[in-house]
């Protein structure tokens, strides 16, 4: 019947419907876009990490051919937008007026007819700094005397911006007092930036007659964008429209609102004409969100057995010039405390201290939920050091301290409520594909002969789908999401999400979410997102959130429709609403499979034949406030040799084995975990943002940021186990980042694997063939 | 991120090419296929008044056998010489450097007289070249000379070749019961490198008759190991003598410390390098010809 | 006006391409980039710039059949020279067996390396008709994905190369007719 000629439901590796414009080299990204009379912006930016404006002369830059203006932060303090929030309620320059507090640092913008121009005239602007000392740690921080980099703000006395805890002191203490054995792990989680292949961007348009703004723009949170930019600009919120065109990947780089942005909305206020700001590679790299950055100090306390009974933690966190983490409100250090991971641990105390630096702001999560990446890398780095120190194998000693399947929902010492899990399972799913226990002799083989081999394992536990609302926020906009959901008279719909993909191929994935709740094919449900004058509001796509939490409102308002279509069903076919069985796309009257209605027809009626009193149409909203966060979770396990005489690591082979609950498209899914597993190789092996002693950024462009090619990057073999989740309508959990988060410490736990028989218990990432050199060469192996 | 506006001549002849340079020479950057240039032209690392293209000169493509020599035409690019089978017998060490420069794409326009004048320390012919003793012919309106490899590269970016000159072909000997074996550590594909070796036997029975040793990454300029080379002449390529060759070179080395590595860890993988490239050398002399 | 800034008029030449088969012509400044030409003067906003530095490959197209970048190139430098963009990939509606193999295989997620993925393939498929993993990897190794972790570009590329194996056997008209886009 009519439910056979259904698909796209859940379960289902539909191909994508986004596809084709892309193949056909039509997608509609930000510098694609040519609006009549458009102007381009380029951006001034301070060669000095840390200096005080004297002077910033724009005269021979403004008389230049094609120049229609040089915008300096002067110019913007006369309109009050020198500086805008942040995302964690701090103040961040716009453009610099008093002092420039990072290499990269926006300090003015010219805008030109030519991109050519306008870059010609920033060369001839001429700025007088007087060049100050740098801190480019948060060691040197909180050194005595070290010069004050926020001198903007009234009370502020050092560089020092948050003290922030979880978990109970006096338990964890009294726990270590008398542990068996205590494992301590120091480790610095380094810098590194999302880097997608597009840069961010956008094309300001401000209408001088009627006053509305329509920006164009880069970014995986349209809605929350708007909300911020009327209330920097003062603008009323209906006069703003953010538009997020396609999107080249986001990774959480296009989450914040950057300078950019704010300067060339003014600049076309101001001039009367759209104005382009497209980022070059450098401008990405060095001036918009990077992420991670945390120097880790973890104790594990273990009793005789090899049982773990407490863990604690201290970080500081480098955040930069301006503290513009994004993430939830309330936690200062992003969900840093889901680090008891996939362990049952009693008690765990976590303190972190955020620190001022003369580097780029950001704190953005790349392809993470809020520093869960660096939670789960210090807990899987601490468990493999464990299992080495005490002589048990890393995944027996992993399986020991489990959480186990009975124990959930399961509340951990640092207050999570974890909603459902299987670590067992998937770990003995992995080792299995893996062939651990042939491996392991294999292994040991190897190393007698010489050799230097190794496996490492990680089975991490994400927290993901922010909110609930009542605990997380963003400036107090509540982490909700939203779909709206309008079927037409024939029977096909449009979707509208508050979310925003960036590659993750929503056009599908939530058309089909409908195809299974509504029975509608997900090829005749066209999605639409990123357009906030057309869209319902929702806090965007990060964190792993879209699925979870965008992913169950669309299946709540395909229920609501289902149920209005329920009474017009009832109506079409003269029975009672309770008689009425639903099958996908369709009711029938119950013992008689043959009277029924199809969605289609349903849909029909909603607008030529409808029960007397009902209001038309079939269309609804649905906001969703999740219950819970979603705990996907997963092993995963990386087999590497490394080179004796180079120190270079070849990965030979990574077995993933990703639990996300249930998968509504597998295709999607595993595409997802293939591309955060090889960013998490870029992360573990090449990838990083470091800076000299002056504040220089080294990593400013793709020859110096390093992204794995076709040739370094590994092949993945994917396994799964499915523990669906038990308060999300479909069961589904986030799956984007779990790849990205758990990987890291698979990679450098085989490195060290690798090397323990040397004594070698640590290697800071990235592991570059110099670092591990230096380990193999102190423990006297050489070639 | 786009270049400062420059003039633009692209010569239909090398005397034409010669003539430009003649007169603007000293204001001008010449661009073979411009992998190298047009990055620095964007980074405005570089703003020259003019770019003299000589891209569409005649006859400067290809590598050709030539009266015991072999003549790599300046406007070879990378990838003729990576796919070149001939080469993999002729002289190996050719095909197996030009495989690891820069990416795919990069070797479809860069071309191999472009790279050597650019003088990058990075850069992997110039070592290459120094290996294999080669000669490099340079033209001006006065004519024609020949600088040999080990004086052609001065310094960081610098070459023996004057302003009016241009690079039209480079001469590499040609000997029986000879080989060389290119290795190098970069960090991905695309990065220069952090450390790479040239090494080029030639064979006389079971002894090594001369040796060639050129270094990447490590100096202001590609090196030369003299001391190693001079140090295999006439031995038989023992562990022993190997060793100690590549101890030789590894002192040779100068290199500094940056975000690739240590002076001591590039040093010490030159030692690897050269013991590596040696064997291969040798086993592949031994084998071939 | 600025005595030292050049007369920018005065540089400019005339460049000439045939693009995806069409003759195309403007006046441009030397300095102009291939890809810029493409996208600003041409408006094939298809081909794309992920970075400045040669190392990404978003740009590539096809010279006269060759993969290069095109951020990397003059616009004056390859006048009189023939170039392929993805815009030229298919016949019409009808995708090429490079986008269908994308398509099928879920060789692309934000897209934007897509295009450069594509022409290197399909310049690959050329000149080695059945190419390993291996070759493919090390053909695509100077394009940078964020996405995919090119386990699925790899496949996609394979998936091509089936399709015309498979047209090569039994040869239909229009499946020929298709493959150039010329």
């Amino acid at each position: 019947m009519a439910a056979t000629h259904v698909h796209g439901g859940i379960g289902e590796s539909i191909k994508r419907k986004e596809d084709s414009r892309f193949l056909h080299g039509k997608g509609n990204y930000i510098d694609d876009l040519a609006l009549p009379g458009m102007l381009h912006m380029s951006i001034l930016r301070s060669p000095h990490a840390h200096a005080r404006l004297k002077s910033v002369d724009t005269s021979a830059a403004s008389g230049m051919p094609g120049v229609i203006a040089v915008v300096t932060g002067e110019l913007m303090a006369q309109h009050k937008l020198a500086w805008m929030p942040t995302l964690s309620n701090d103040t961040q320059a716009v453009l610099a007026t008093d002092k420039v507090r990072f290499q990269g640092q926006e300090v003015a913008a010219v805008i030109a007819e030519t991109r050519y121009q306008a870059e010609d005239a920033r060369d001839a602007i001429v700025v007088d700094y007087e060049v100050l000392t740098a801190v480019t740690s948060p060691e040197g921080a909180k050194t005595a005397g070290a010069p004050l980099i926020r001198d903007d703000k009234e009370n502020q006395k050092d560089n020092h911006i948050y003290h922030w805890e979880s978990g109970d002191q006096g338990t964890t203490r009294a726990a270590f007092a008398k542990a068996d054995k205590v494992v301590r792990l120091h480790t610095f989680y380094p810098r590194c930036h999302p880097a997608p292949l597009e840069t961010c961007g956008c094309v300001a348009d401000v209408n001088g007659v009627t006053g509305k703004a329509t920006i164009y723009m880069t970014s995986q949170a349209p809605h929350a964008i708007r909300t911020v930019f009327a209330l920097v600009t003062g603008l009323p919120e209906q006069n703003i429209r953010v538009i997020s065109p396609d999107i080249g990947g986001g990774f959480g780089n296009k989450v914040p609102v950057y300078p950019g942005y704010v300067v060339a909305t003014a600049a076309s206020l101001l001039i009367g004409r759209p104005v382009k700001w497209i980022e070059d590679r450098t401008e990405n790299l060095i001036s918009t969100g990077y992420a991670r950055d945390f120097h880790m100090t973890g104790d594990l306390a273990l009793d005789k057995d090899g049982k773990i009974t407490a863990l604690r933690v201290h970080l500081d966190s480098d955040n930069g010039a301006f503290f513009a983490d994004a993430q939830p409100s309330k936690f200062k250090a992003g969900l840093f405390h889901i680090v008891t991971g996939s362990y049952d641990i009693p008690t765990a105390h976590i303190t972190a201290d955020g620190y001022y630096t003369n580097k780029a702001p950001g704190g953005v999560a790349y392809r993470c939920s809020f520093r869960v990446t660096e939670a789960s890398y210090l807990i899987e780095r601490l468990i493999t050091n464990a299992a080495i120190e005490i002589g048990m194998d890393q995944a027996e000693f992993r399986k020991k301290n489990f959480i186990r399947k009975d124990q959930f929902p399961y509340h951990s010492a640092t207050g999570w409520v974890y909603d459902s899990g299987d670590y067992h399972k998937a770990m003995d799913v992995a080792l299995d594909q893996l062939g651990y226990d042939e491996l392991r002799k294999d292994v040991e083989k190897r190393r007698k002969q010489g050799e230097v081999t190794g496996i490492g394992i990680a089975s991490f536990t994400e927290v993901v789908g922010a909110g609930h609302g009542a605990d997380f926020d963003i400036l107090g906009l509540r982490m909700f999401d939203s779909a709206e959901l309008r079927v037409h008279p024939t029977g096909k719909a449009m979707l509208r999400m508050g979310t925003k993909s960036q590659g993750q191929g929503h056009e599908t994935t939530f058309a089909q979410i409908v195809a299974e709740e509504l029975g509608i094919p997900a090829a005749d449900v066209a999605v639409e997102e990123g357009d906030t004058d057309t869209a319902p509001y929702g806090l965007g796509t990060y964190a792993s959130r879209s699925t979870p939490v965008a992913g169950a409102a669309t299946a709540m308002v395909s229920r609501k429709l289902r149920e209005k279509g329920r009474k017009i069903a009832a109506h079409l076919l003269e029975a009672a609403e309770e008689d009425l069985e639903w099958e996908r796309g369709r009711f029938f009257v119950k013992g008689s499979p043959d009277k029924g209605k199809t969605i289609q027809e349903i849909a029909f009626a909603a607008y030529t034949n409808l029960p007397e009193g009902m209001e038309a149409g079939l269309e609804g909203v649905h906001y969703y406030d999740p219950p819970n966060m979603t705990y996907p979770f997963g092993t995963y396990a990386v087999v590497v040799d490394v080179d004796k005489g180079t120190g270079q690591v070849k990965v030979k082979r990574v077995v993933a084995v990703d639990d996300c609950g249930v998968r509504i498209n597998p295709m999607i899914v595993e595409g997802q975990i293939h591309g955060g597993l090889t960013e998490g190789f870029g992360i573990a092996f090449m990838e990083l943002i470091t800076f000299d002693a002056e504040g220089n950024c080294i990593g400013s462009n793709f020859m110096d940021y390093l992204l794995p090619t076709a040739w370094e990057s590994p092949k993945f073999e994917l396994g799964e186990t499915v523990t669906p989740s038990p308060h999300h309508p479909l069961g589904a959990k986030g799956v984007g980042e779990s790849p990205t988060v758990g990987s890291p410490a698979a990679y450098v736990n085989a490195v060290i694997d690798a090397l323990s028989p040397y004594g070698v218990k640590n290697i800071d990432m990235p592991v570059t063939p110099d670092k591990v050199w230096a380990a193999l060469r102190a423990a006297g192996v050489s070639e | 991120m786009f270049p400062a506006a420059f003039d633009y001549r692209a010569p239909s002849s090398l005397a034409e090419a010669v003539d430009i340079l003649r007169q603007r020479g000293e204001e001008a950057k010449v661009m073979a296929g411009g992998q190298s240039l047009i990055p620095l032209l964007k980074l405005r690392f570089s703003q020259p008044a003019l770019v003299v293209d000589i891209g569409r000169l005649p006859n400067l493509a290809g590598v050709e056998r030539k009266d015991g020599h072999l003549r790599v035409g300046a406007l070879t690019r990378h990838v003729q010489v990576e796919s070149n089978t001939d080469l993999r017998t002729l002289c190996p060490i050719l095909p197996e450097a030009a495989h690891w420069i820069a990416d795919p794409l990069i070797r479809n326009q860069g071309t191999v007289g472009g790279s050597v004048c650019h003088a990058d320390p990075q850069g992997d012919w110039g070592s290459v070249m120094l290996a294999l003793d080669a000669d490099f012919v340079a033209r001006s309106e006065s004519g024609e000379r020949t600088i040999k490899a080990a004086d052609f590269f001065q310094g960081p970016f610098t070459t023996a070749l004057r302003p009016d000159e241009v690079l039209t072909e480079i001469r590499i000997p040609l000997a029986a019961h000879s080989a060389g074996a290119y290795n190098k550590l970069e960090r991905k594909v695309g990065d220069f490198a952090t450390v790479a070796v040239a090494v080029q036997v030639e064979m006389n029975g079971d002894k090594i008759a001369k040796a060639g040793i050129g270094l990447t990454s490590v100096g202001d300029r590609n090196l030369k190991a003299r001391d190693a080379e001079k140090s295999l002449a006439g031995k038989q390529p023992t562990d022993e003598a190997i060793a100690e060759a590549a101890r030789l070179a590894a002192a040779a080395a100068e290199p500094k410390a940056d975000v690739r590595g240590s002076a001591e860890f590039k040093r010490d993988i030159v030692r690897v390098f050269v013991q590596r490239g040696l064997k291969t050398a040798v086993a592949r002399a031994r084998g071939g010809q | 006006m600025n005595s030292v800034s050049p007369n920018l008029d005065a540089l400019a030449r005339h460049v000439s391409l045939k693009v995806n088969g069409a003759e195309r012509s403007a006046d441009v400044e030397p300095r102009v980039l291939l890809v810029d030409f493409i996208r600003t003067n041409l408006r094939l906003t298809g081909t794309h710039i992920g970075c400045d530095t040669s190392s990404c490959g978003a740009c590539t197209v096809l010279v006269d059949g060759t993969p290069m970048k095109s951020c990397t190139l003059l616009a004056v430098q390859v006048s009189g020279r023939s170039i392929s963009t993805v815009e030229g990939l298919a016949a019409g509606a009808a995708m090429s067996p490079m986008q269908t193999g994308f398509h099928e295989e879920h060789g692309l997620q934000c897209g934007f390396c897509t295009p450069g993925m594509m022409l290197v393939g399909t310049a690959l498929l050329e000149h080695n008709p059945n190419p390993t993993e291996e070759q493919i990897r090390w053909a695509i190794s100077g394009n940078i994905c964020r996405c995919t972790g090119y386990m699925n570009i790899v496949k996609a590329i394979q998936h091509a190369a089936a399709i015309k194996a498979e047209a090569v056997k039994a040869p239909k008209p229009e499946a020929v007719a298709a493959g150039g886009g010329q």
